[in-house]
């Protein structure tokens, strides 16, 4: 299967990186690296600029400085949509982000291709039905858990192969959040990369890799899975659960 | 009586027409730029002088010039759009309209200073001259013409943008720009061909409407407050408000013309204070 020289493979990696929204300074020299075909999540609480590292990762804040190495190359300065297409990047954001005037098959088929092993639209449909059935809808009529599927299914359709997921379980009734965790899981064995923001600890223990934990937009703490079951007083205590 | 009448609301067709491919562009443009071009009735103007001038000093006639003009005023807006304008995204809407207001008092004036206040005449092509006897009114046929290809032109632009892959690029970007440049999208490139399109449906207008009104430096500046209005009314940014209100606005101006004719001038801006009141996000506008 992996063999260990290609799970060495990095696809990305941060150092020092500092991000602002207009004067407001929120990441204070991130660093953090992410293999192919790595699970890891960024924890922390409220405000502590997970999604900010995520966002920064793809150039979307007023200004960022730092190192943000994609595929082995320098993207400080580039524009987000060739960030995007050189790290072949899916992103789903926190506010999921579907486009309220276009329907649900638009929005699906909306985003230029990144890769050529993307899925295609009949096996996404029969991953997620509802967006079949709700396909001529327009955005803004979807429910919150309509809208978070097809804001996944979106990038699966890309060809993507380093994800972005910013809390993709918030605000859903539990068994939405069990089929977005199958889903999940069944990305993590076809091989993807994936960088979770996730306020559901459960949700991501079992899948990840690694954890790194933010606080005042510092990384403070990496944690393996190996490590979880000793830890987990400390981590609960850290994320005020 | 019955003559009086038609003759007026086809005149109110006619402008009807122009006001709906200006509103069209200005809406496009708004949409994805968030800029409100000032100087979209000086790019009408110089889709019109262009037109006047290829065929004085390069002996290109009518239908080319529909084709061409259109293209080279639509690069020059795009020049326009990547060496100044785009500088001002992200700001106060303010700065954009002030920019493209200088534009248009800057193009203006420099046509002025070359060839005076005074109007060119534009012959009406050869195979649109004369016109059809309805037995009521007499129809001329370059006036239809311009009627029925308007018309065509601004459903081509609704259906690109409502039923095809560019225009929900259109749609997507309008509504959240960074987030679909995020999706790998090339969204300065789409606001810089959006630009360059607006304004060539500005100067299409334009040599449209050269061999109708007089080619003059100010024709622009005339129209361009009415359309203001009709985006106004129809609603900011809607692309099928725009040509449907366009084209009523034209209807109403020529029927007032008909019945009151001291009102014609400023019934567009009583409609416009009225439907402000109704509606403040105009007729077909999303309420806020």
């Amino acid at each position: 299967m992996t063999s260990a020289l290609e799970h060495r493979d990095e696809l990305l990696r941060l150092t020092d990186l500092h991000a602002f929204y207009g004067e407001s300074h929120i990441l204070h020299g991130i660093d953090l690296n992410v293999g192919a075909r790595e699970v890891v999540t960024l924890l922390g609480r409220n405000g502590s600029g997970r999604s900010t590292t995520l966002k920064a990762i793809l150039g979307l804040v007023s200004r960022r400085t730092g190192s943000v190495m994609v595929n082995g190359r320098e993207t400080i300065g580039m524009q987000p949509h060739r960030i995007t297409r050189l790290g072949r990047i899916g992103y789903c954001p926190e506010e999921r982000g579907i486009f309220a005037s276009l329907s649900a098959e638009e929005n699906l088929t909306l985003l230029p291709k990144v890769g050529s092993d993307g899925m295609p639209l009949e096996e996404i449909y029969a991953m997620f039905p509802n967006l079949l059935e709700r396909r001529k809808s327009p955005g803004m009529r979807l429910s919150g858990g309509e809208q978070q599927m097809l804001a996944m299914a979106r990038i699966l359709r890309v060809g993507a192969r380093l994800l972005l997921l910013d809390e993709i379980t918030e605000g859903l009734a539990p068994v939405i959040v069990r089929t977005l965790g199958t889903v999940v899981r069944g990305l993590a064995e076809r091989g993807l990369t994936m960088i979770l923001v996730e306020q559901n600890f459960r949700f991501v223990t079992q899948l990840a890799d690694r954890h790194y934990l933010i606080e005042h937009g510092r990384i403070v703490d990496m944690i393996t899975k190996n490590e979880v079951a000793t830890r987990i007083e400390a981590l609960h205590r850290f994320l005020g659960v | 009586m019955i003559q009086a009448l038609s003759g007026q609301l086809l005149v109110g067709l006619i402008n009807g027409s122009f006001y709906a491919l200006l509103s069209l562009g200005l809406a496009i443009i708004f949409g994805l730029l968030d800029v409100v071009n000032f100087a979209h009735g000086a790019q009408y103007m110089l889709g019109a002088f262009v037109a006047w001038m290829a065929m004085q000093y390069l002996g290109i006639n009518y239908w080319s010039a529909l084709i061409l003009v259109p293209l080279a005023v639509g690069v020059l807006g795009m020049v326009f759009e990547q060496l100044v304008l785009r500088r001002l995204y992200g700001l106060d809407p303010l700065y954009g309209l002030l920019l493209t207001f200088g534009l248009a008092l800057v193009l203006e004036g420099i046509f002025q200073n070359a060839f005076g206040i005074s109007g060119k005449s534009y012959p009406v092509p050869d195979l649109l001259q004369g016109g059809t006897n309805l037995g009521f009114m007499f129809l001329p046929r370059y006036r239809m013409w311009v009627v029925v290809v308007s018309i065509a032109v601004c459903f081509g632009c609704w259906f690109m943008i409502e039923r095809t892959r560019l225009g929900a690029y259109l749609r997507a970007g309008t509504e959240n720009p960074v987030l679909l440049q995020a999706f790998g999208v090339n969204v300065p490139l789409i606001r810089a061909l959006t630009y360059g399109f607006g304004v060539a449906l500005a100067a299409f207008a334009g040599v449209m409407a050269a061999p109708i009104y007089q080619v003059t430096p100010l024709m622009g500046s005339g129209v361009i407050m009415v359309v203001f209005a009709v985006v106004v009314i129809g609603g900011m940014g809607s692309i099928a408000g725009s040509i449907i209100t366009g084209l009523g606005l034209g209807l109403i101006e020529g029927l007032t013309k008909f019945f009151y004719a001291p009102a014609s001038d400023v019934v567009v801006f009583v409609v416009m204070a009225l439907v402000l009141l109704a509606r403040p996000a105009g007729l077909f506008g999303r309420q806020l």
